[in-house]
């Protein structure tokens, strides 16, 4: 009795597991021309190998990742580098919250610490669009291969430094926003409440960005408050049908 | 050096920590309706505001930018794979990037 269920647990992890592998292999390899291009930035200006691949793999994050390091390169305080890579990063508070609420019930703190370290855009979108609840296993497999992809895209670039053409490192500059336009455009086709807060979202970041009056506002600020305006009036235009209790209700 | 893997050490933390805190925290459901419907619309606005108009200062030029905003665009649409969707606007771009610089 006892080892049957066991085994049903163990097959229930490798399978959560596989399937989180599976998810994310794509995200794995849009990261590699991303990081790749980060390795290349961060030893042209000057930072050694391998602490340039410490850096992809200790910060797993693209936007937060290049400014930081843009600033070591140009000899910032940490002050300045503690200020503006948390500013770009707050809005991993909004993703990680809105993943608490994904959550399988019953889930350790410490694994909740260990999975936290691969909350990225593309992870926690693929892992917030699943139907189903999200287990310890499936986010681990979601999270494996993309920090490999990333670790790996780094080193990659690292290497190669300074060989690769100008008009293809412009290339890669798409990447990453073109992996976003893949998650959310198909979401958007499926759900009105989604298109209508991605919209809105898009039309107060351009406001942000191109209105002189707010020239001030960093690119970090404009996402954290064009996500915080949309969601609020998606929230109250289109307030969801049903809403799941955790268990024993009332 | 020290000071360069110091940068990368506070780059470290408060990228982790924005990340863990709210999972350690909110262990349990939320049960406002409001903050949950809230919650659930966070992916499409986060990524609605990531793409545009950053994605237009992306590349080397705004009319190869534009190139692979609807190259993309319209490969998502039809619900290409993530990764298919990047090769091709990575290449899209780049053949426009490489009319550009030809041109001019």
């Amino acid at each position: 009795m006892m080892t049957a269920k066991l085994e049903e647990k163990k097959h229930y992890i490798l399978k959560d597991f596989i399937e989180g592998s599976r998810l994310s292999i794509p995200i794995a390899l849009g990261y590699f021309p991303v990081s790749f291009t980060f390795g290349l930035m961060a030893v042209r200006g000057g930072i050694p190998v391998w602490i340039v691949i410490l850096i992809s793999m200790t910060n797993l994050t693209s936007a937060g990742q290049f400014a930081g390091t843009n600033l070591i390169i140009a000899g910032a305080g940490l002050a300045e580098i503690a200020v503006t890579t948390f500013v770009i990063n707050i809005r991993y508070m909004l993703m990680s919250l809105s993943l608490s609420q994904k959550l399988a019930n019953g889930i350790s703190s410490l694994k909740r610490w260990v999975m936290a370290f691969g909350v990225t855009d593309e992870t926690f979108t693929v892992a917030a669009m699943q139907k189903r609840d999200i287990t310890f296993p499936l986010m681990a497999g979601l999270e494996l291969l993309p920090y490999v992809g990333w670790a790996a895209g780094t080193a990659a670039g690292a290497a190669v430094c300074t060989l690769l053409p100008e008009t293809l490192q412009n290339s890669m500059g798409i990447a990453l926003y073109s992996m976003f336009i893949a998650l959310v455009i198909p979401a958007a086709k499926k759900s009105r409440p989604a298109f209508m807060v991605a919209g809105c979202a898009i039309a107060i970041s351009s406001t942000l960005k191109w209105l002189p009056v707010f020239s001030t506002v960093s690119g970090g600020w404009r996402i954290i408050i064009s996500t915080v305006i949309a969601c609020t009036l998606g929230a109250l235009l289109f307030p969801p049908e049903e809403i799941r209790h955790g268990g024993g209700d009332e | 050096m020290n000071k360069v893997l110091a940068g990368v050490l506070v780059m470290a933390l408060v990228t982790y920590l924005p990340r863990a805190l709210p999972l350690a925290i909110f262990q349990n459901k939320i049960r406002s309706r409001f903050i949950t419907a809230f919650l659930s619309y966070v992916p499409y606005a986060v990524l609605g505001a990531m793409i545009f108009p950053d994605i237009l200062y992306s590349t080397g030029h705004l009319p190869s930018a534009i190139a692979g905003l609807v190259i993309a665009s319209v490969m998502a649409y039809f619900e290409r794979g993530l990764l298919q969707v990047a090769v091709c606007a990575i290449i899209g771009v780049y053949v426009c990037e490489l009319i550009i610089v030809r041109m001019v």
